[in-house]
């Protein structure tokens, strides 16, 4: 059987840039996929006729521009386009529609109150501050606070300093932001209940939090970082799908030399004496490597893939607590022509947003309720997309696909498995609410792919399907995440480590816990560092 | 669910909206050169910038104001409304009288400047170039006060230059003899209300106008044929740049950034950093910024706003500022404006220095490019920090004004 | 027109609430002149006992004493007679099987349980321990150079690194986690489930899921390791106690004088005013009232800048604890109960997500069909607060939000009521039979009664963002507001509420330090 310098266990985003890198500074890397495409949950798939679905992740907003640089995604065929706007369709009639224009912004907020339209401004100058700070961490190691190595103790001052140099006001909001609700942090700057509904869906995409959980202003950022000083195209459908992002970091990864394989799912990692040694496959194959890297999320590598006595017990308990919680599900629907949505003016720009149908704290808050009781929400919030108004490769002319994202969508139905009955009713709460809003909508629908967290799970691998890896809370961020004492991407074991979203700074395509890893092992291999540095404050 | 169903509501307009002054001004327009100022379509220039300059200072130039944000501030407590929010004393600003005024965050650092019109007792009008309703609207916990945006029903023009007193004498405006700068008169134009105040930007002789939107063009068209003997000019937003940078005065983002737009800490300014110290009263018991301002008088500031006069006639736009000629070490600031005076012949500029740095009569060395048949020269100039306006004829002071 | 009572006092506390008390009397105690102005006609704000039927006494408000601090027992030579001490928290089951919790043992449940119970709380005593070294502090203020300040952070660094790598990233893991998660980890048993997850969310707006519910859990045990007792004679006599010790430091408290406004003259306080119109002047104005009255009410808020004016407006407040009084001729019956039982305290808490449930009408402006419910029979050990033979049930009942939709009218107090009696005739079901007076405070009563905004127990909501270095707002976390001479020393400042003293005695002392360092 072949050796390798380092085998990256799983072809997700993640794993593909840290096989990317690593293949960079002249290792030789196989990265192992169980399935029989590429891609993890950034996929494109072909599941009906000429449609190509983005059938997990939609949209690309995140992922860190100095990866696309260093590994010239360019050149391996990733394009991102932006995309404009949001609306909100409302219960009476009207829609709150989010412009990409500025001033068009503005006038839309000012319909509903001018207090918000002008305290829009200081929202986000507000919320951009937060954003900049963490903006920084994101390509660097979180420290551990409780080492005294000079690495973390000079991180640790490095924060300390970054913190400080806010002043006391903004370091006393600052507190605040990364400990409220985002509910009550919308509080603080609306007072029109659709804007603040608007707004504060970014609080909770992706986790088993409500708006009025506190910690959930903290989410937001996990949806806006693209953003600061304005950057162009920060929001953006990857044409061809999501797909072509992974498939362009493979292309950068092949083109280093590296190997992908394919229907090559990992029974075990296999460890000897406190190390590790290797994988063997479900096939009963083996691959040797001293360096193992998992993009895995953290339960599905050590609580699945290794036996409970290779590990510390107090860590094999810690990561048995480790939260990752199915909250969200997605449709996937191929559609014979473009719906119509009466409350939309004909050929409205906001055919193209991000559509929603939830227009109140109230039914947001609501829809988490469901979820607490076990079960998927029965008036649920619905991030709507359809790319190919913006994309014409991903159906045949004239034809459309629509991305669905809902919440909340339980791992569970009442504590047991999802039956067809479930689903069925799943997608019917999906369906009725979009039909209510568009009437032809569902006569246009030619085929739909309902994937509940089970089926993500199940398909993709991630424990519960969600969409991060883990829970986006305090207890679970930053040198928590995510185990205290392993938040630098190193796990007990010897040459194992980790690269998924369950590590700092966690999910969404943002490349950034794949390039981090990669930069560790280098560090431990004494390589020379591949992996790029923070564009930094510009 | 049911939702309502009902006529379609059209989409919010997009793209830049039209003054009420908008179709004179397009009539007239012969380059096309337009820009968004506040959601408005605001012209950089109508048929020739240098001319149009020269309307200013030699004529009548008149000035599209529309889209500035105006708030109305009425009810019992208006004034200590007002007092507590801006760094001057109010009580001083009589009914009739305008003042210029910043106001700050609780740190001390500027929010904004405008200018405060005391319309009548107890009643007044903030004009200002960003928008603060959030903040104004905070500001009134605790005060039984009324704020109103009002940005789209008052028509505003600028009517500034040398005949600009002739121009609305003969168009019929009774009582601006005895009008002294940052004075103000209700008068009748056509059965309607105007307001008229002797402010601008120009540092020149020069009023202001605020109508109803529904008159606007007949205000227009009485002012222009009014002014058919007085050089009487429609200008844009380049042309009062200039006049604007002789004055002295400051502009959002150039010479300071709002301090709730900026996402750093340590870029925005405070008053006594923008050389506005004679606005600040500490002997108001409490404005905001008050503690903040009182504490950096007490341990000293970190920048200041210098005026330049700059050897040579290359401008300085975009420079950094050093302490000596050779461009050594660290730089001590940068300009915020600049530009060739035509009126003074003087390469001038403003700009923002680190103290200790910056005092009246200091010398400074500031790093020019500039661009010459596609080749990029630069040149250290020498410059001198004044501390009076550039440009500032008495005639702007004079009352009543001369006929010319 | 005013009239000034010509004494100047170094010092005028406004609200004899426990917190105002403690405040004066240590200030007494270091040599100043101090006067307490109490605007009901008994001390004790918040912390009384008063007769709510015919010869039924009850302690209004708070009614069980957990974290009074040891320091200001001690600096105050204070010798509060308990009629029940570390009492024993009975979880109800229906069924008749109730679970103990104690604190460090717990009964009627697995052995696993009671295994995971003993590690839980002796770790929660340990994280405990160094809470309540940081609630006997004043936060230090942020993003400053003080050496004072740097000193505290110093120290709280320190103790935190000495608790151990492993016990401190638990530490710093913990207290951002909900008490759900926590309590879903260790235990199997779901009344022990419950009862934990209410102490956690008691005189919040939060329910088990919230996050940082691991923090208010850590919150209740900072004074005595969460052994709750009931003071002889109810709360009043804490407040009385409390009096007397100011009274012989010599502090003047004068009851019935409710405060108009404090006077604000060229920017700083010089006095007060009552509403009787008599002023009395003083450069130091301590505030036992909460942090949006203080400047709202008290002060004015355009004495105050707009930035912070409106931070204090942002201060969440949402009161969601009822009170309950009920006089009743007799015990109830409760199956599973001997007779001493009566004497501890018992929460109706089935489970985490009865809890969760309860919470969730909250948040639309809902009170809780199926309430939490926390019980003292306070009359059964104290025969002075009931006619012989007849009993007193002094209840907190939540949620009752205190932005009720459609408001906290008669006939939602009766829906209200009607949920409460509901949800204890399912372990008491002659309880109905055995009233004979009633009184509900919701939220809305205890604002109107005890001056509160929001009839919240913390006179500010015991959330991360409301806490600590932000308590009540940053810019005011060290009991000075902006406004020069004018103090906070009640439950809105740091730490926050509950009968403990540490407010009023960090302010007593912020206040000292400040002078002498001048």
């Amino acid at each position: 059987m072949k050796s390798y310098d380092a085998i990256v266990v799983g072809a997700g985003h993640n794993g593909l840039t840290t096989a990317a890198f690593l293949a960079k500074a002249g290792l030789d890397v196989v990265c192992v996929e169980k399935n029989d495409y590429i891609g993890g949950a950034t996929v494109s798939r072909n599941l009906y006729k000429d449609w190509w679905y983005s059938n997990c992740s939609y949209v690309c907003s995140l992922l860190r521009p100095e990866i696309y640089r260093s590994l010239e995604l360019h050149k391996h065929g990733l394009q991102v386009t932006p995309y404009d706007g949001s609306v909100t369709l409302m219960e009476n009639g009207d829609y709150y529609g989010g412009y990409h224009d500025a001033e068009a912004a503005y006038r839309e907020d000012a319909r509903f109150s001018r207090k918000d339209a002008d305290a829009h401004k200081n929202y986000s100058a507000d919320t951009m501050r937060q954003c900049r700070l963490i903006r920084d961490f994101l390509l660097r190691t979180a420290p551990d606070p409780t080492s005294f190595k000079p690495r973390d103790l000079m991180e640790l001052a490095r924060i300390g300093g970054k913190l400080n140099e806010m002043g006391e006001d903004r370091l006393g909001e600052t507190i605040r932001f990364w400990t409220m609700s985002v509910a009550e942090y919308l509080d603080e700057y609306f007072e029109t209940d659709v804007i603040k509904t608007a707004l504060s869906a970014s609080g909770i995409i992706g986790t088993a939090l409500g708006i009025h959980s506190p910690g959930t202003a903290y989410v937001l950022l996990h949806h806006y970082m693209g953003d600061v000083d304005g950057n162009v195209g920060a929001w953006g459908f990857a044409r061809g799908g999501t797909g072509a992002v992974s498939k362009a970091i493979a292309g950068a990864f092949q083109a280093e030399g590296g190997e992908i394989r394919t229907e090559a799912g990992v029974d075990k990692f296999i460890v000897k004496g406190g190390k590790v040694t290797g994988v063997a496959l479900d096939n009963g194959d083996e691959v040797h490597a001293d360096v193992v890297v998992s993009a895995m999320d953290v339960k599905r590598t050590f609580l699945n893939c290794m036996d409970k006595s290779d590990l510390p017990e107090k860590f094999y308990n810690r990561v048995e607590n480790f939260k990752i919680r199915g909250s969200s599900g997605k449709i996937n629907i191929a559609l014979d022509g473009l719906p119509t949505f009466p409350a939309l003016p004909k050929g409205s720009p906001l055919y193209s947003a991000d559509i929603h149908f939830t227009d109140s704290m109230e039914r947001m808050e609501r829809a988490y309720d469901d979820w607490k009781d076990g079960t998927w929400s029965k008036d649920p919030y619905i991030d709507m997309t359809i790319p190919t108004t913006n994309d014409p490769t991903m159906a045949p002319p004239g034809k459309h696909f629509m991305s669905c994202f809902i919440q909340y969508c339980p791992r569970q139905v009442h504590g047991r498995d999802w039956t067809q009955e479930d689903k069925d009713g799943f997608q019917k709460s999906v369906f009725d609410q979009i039909s209510n809003y568009s009437p032809d909508f569902k006569d246009l629908v030619l085929h739909a792919e309902v994937r509940t967290p089970q089926d993500i799970e199940n398909e993709i691998g991630i424990t519960e399907g969600n969409i991060f890896h883990g829970e986006l809370t305090m207890d679970q961020l930053m040198f928590n995440r995510p185990i205290p004492g392993f938040a630098q991407y190193r796990s007990p074991i010897g040459g194992l480590y980790m690269c998924g979203s369950s590590n700092h700074p966690g999910g969404g395509i943002m490349g950034a816990p794949g390039a981090n890893a990669a930069r560790e092992i280098l560090m431990d291999l004494r390589r020379p560092n591949t992996v790029p540095e923070n564009f930094g404050d510009d | 669910m049911t939702i309502v169903e009902g006529p379609v509501r059209e989409a919010v307009p997009q793209g830049p909206l039209k003054t009420p002054f908008y179709p004179r001004v397009a009539k007239i327009d012969t380059v096309n050169q337009w820009h968004e100022w506040k959601g408005f379509s605001s012209p950089d220039a109508l048929y020739c910038e240098d001319l149009e300059y020269f309307s200013i200072r030699n004529g009548t130039a008149v000035f599209d104001l529309s889209p500035m944000t105006k708030y109305r501030v009425t009810g019992p407590d208006a004034m200590d409304y007002l007092n507590r929010l801006v760094t001057r004393d109010m009580a001083k600003i009589k009914p009739g009288r305008v003042a210029y005024a910043v106001w700050c965050d609780d740190q001390g650092q500027v929010i904004d400047d405008g200018t405060i019109f005391h319309l009548r007792e107890g009643e007044y009008r903030i004009c200002c170039q960003e928008r603060h309703f959030a903040w104004f609207q905070a500001a009134t916990i605790g005060f039984d006060v009324d704020v109103v945006h009002e940005t789209e029903d008052i028509a505003g023009l600028a009517v500034q230059g040398p005949t600009s007193y002739s121009v609305l004498k003969t168009m019929g405006v009774e009582g601006l003899e005895d009008l002294k700068p940052f004075g103000l008169i209700h008068v009748d134009f056509q059965g309607t209300e105007m307001m008229v105040s002797r402010t601008g930007f120009t540092a020149d002789l020069g009023y202001e106008l605020w109508i109803d939107p529904a008159k606007a063009l007949d205000l227009w068209d009485a002012l222009f044929e009014a002014g058919e003997n007085f050089k009487i000019r429609a200008i844009g937003t380049h042309a009062l740049e200039l006049a604007r940078i002789e004055a002295g005065y400051l502009a959002p983002y150039a010479e300071f950034l709002p301090v709730d737009e900026t996402i750093r800490t340590g870029r925005s300014r405070s008053p006594l950093e923008l050389g506005l110290e004679w606005l600040v009263d500490f002997k108001k018991p409490n404005f905001n910024g008050r503690r903040a301002l009182a504490e950096e008088k007490r341990k000293g500031s970190t920048w200041r706003l210098v005026k330049l006069d700059i050897e040579g006639n290359k401008v300085a736009d975009s420079s950094y500022i050093f302490s000596n000629s050779k461009a050594k070490g660290e730089s001590i600031g940068f300009i915020t404006s600049a530009a060739w005076s035509p009126v003074c012949k003087q390469n001038i500029a403003l700009g923002t220095v680190r103290t200790p740095h910056g005092k009246p009569g200091d010398t400074v060395w500031v790093e020019i490019y500039y661009q010459r048949e596609m080749h990029w020269n630069r040149e250290m100039a020498k410059a001198t920090v004044v501390d009076k306006p550039f440009w500032f004829p008495p005639r702007r002071g004079a009352t009543p004004p001369g006929p010319y | 027109m005013t009239k000034s009572m010509g004494e100047k006092y170094d010092a005028i506390v406004v609200g004899a609430g426990h917190n105002g008390l403690v405040c004066s009397a240590l200030l007494a105690k270091a040599g100043k002149r101090v006067l307490v102005l109490e605007a009901n006609q008994q001390v004790g704000g918040a912390a009384i006992t008063r007769e709510f039927a015919d010869g039924y006494l009850v302690s209004a408000c708070a009614h069980l004493l957990y974290q009074l601090q040891p320091e200001v027992r001690k600096e105050l030579k204070l010798a509060t007679r308990l009629a029940t001490e570390d009492m024993t928290t009975i979880a109800l089951g229906e069924d008749g099987k109730h679970v103990r919790l104690k604190t460090d043992s717990v009964e009627g449940v697995s052995d696993e349980d009671a295994k995971q119970y003993r590690d839980f709380r002796k770790r929660m005593a340990r994280f405990a321990k160094l809470l309540r070294k940081v609630f006997n502090k004043t936060p230090p203020r942020l993003g400053n150079q003080d050496f004072q300040d740097f000193l505290t952070y110093a120290q709280l660094g320190l103790d935190v690194r000495m608790l151990g790598k492993a016990e401190m990233e638990a530490f710093l893991r913990l207290i951002f986690m909900n008490i759900h998660d926590e309590v879903t980890e260790r235990f199997e048993h779901p009344m022990l489930k419950g009862a934990i997850s209410l102490d956690a969310v008691l005189g919040t707006h939060l329910g088990p899921r919230s996050p940082n519910t691991m923090m208010t859990y850590l919150y209740r045990l900072a004074g005595d390791q969460g052994r709750a007792g009931v003071p002889a004679g109810g709360m009043g006599s804490v407040s009385n106690e409390l009096a007397q010790a100011a009274r012989g430091a010599g502090v003047t408290i004068r009851t019935g004088m409710p405060v108009k406004r404090i006077i604000i003259e060229n920017g700083r306080a010089t006095g007060v005013e009552t509403e009787s119109g008599e002023r009395f002047d003083s450069y130091k104005v301590i505030s036992n009232a909460d942090p949006k009255t203080t400047l709202m009410k008290l002060i004015g808020a355009k004495h105050a800048e707009t930035g912070f004016a409106r931070r204090v407006s942002h201060i969440r407040a949402r009161g969601n604890a009822a009170k309950l009084h009920l006089a009743l001729d007799g015990l109830p019956a409760i199956e599973g109960l001997s007779r001493k039982d009566f004497a501890e305290r018992l929460v109706i808490a089935p489970d985490e997500h009865y809890v969760e449930r309860a919470f969730n009408p909250a948040k639309y402006g809902e009170s809780s069909p199926n309430p939490v419910i926390e019980i003292t029979f306070p009359s059964f050990r104290d025969e002075t607060l009931a006619p012989t033979g007849k009993h007193v049930m002094s209840a907190v009942v939540q949620y009752a939000p205190y932005g009720l939709k459609g408001g906290w009218n008669e006939e939602a107090k009766a829906a209200f009521m009607k949920a409460i009696i509901d949800t204890l005739a399912k372990y008491m079901p002659d309880i109905e039979q055995r009233i004979t007076a009633s009184e509900l405070l919701t939220p809305a009563d205890i604002e109107n009664e005890f001056h509160i905004t929001g009839g919240h127990w913390h006179h500010g909501e015991l959330s991360l963002d409301q806490f600590l270095f932000v308590r009540p707002v940053n810019g005011a976390a060290q009991y000075q507001l902006p406004i020069d001479g004018v103090y906070l020393c009640g439950a809105g400042a740091h730490p926050g509420g509950g009968i403990s003293g540490a407010a009023g005695r960090n302010a007593a002392r912020a206040i000292l330090r400040r002078e002498k360092a001048a």
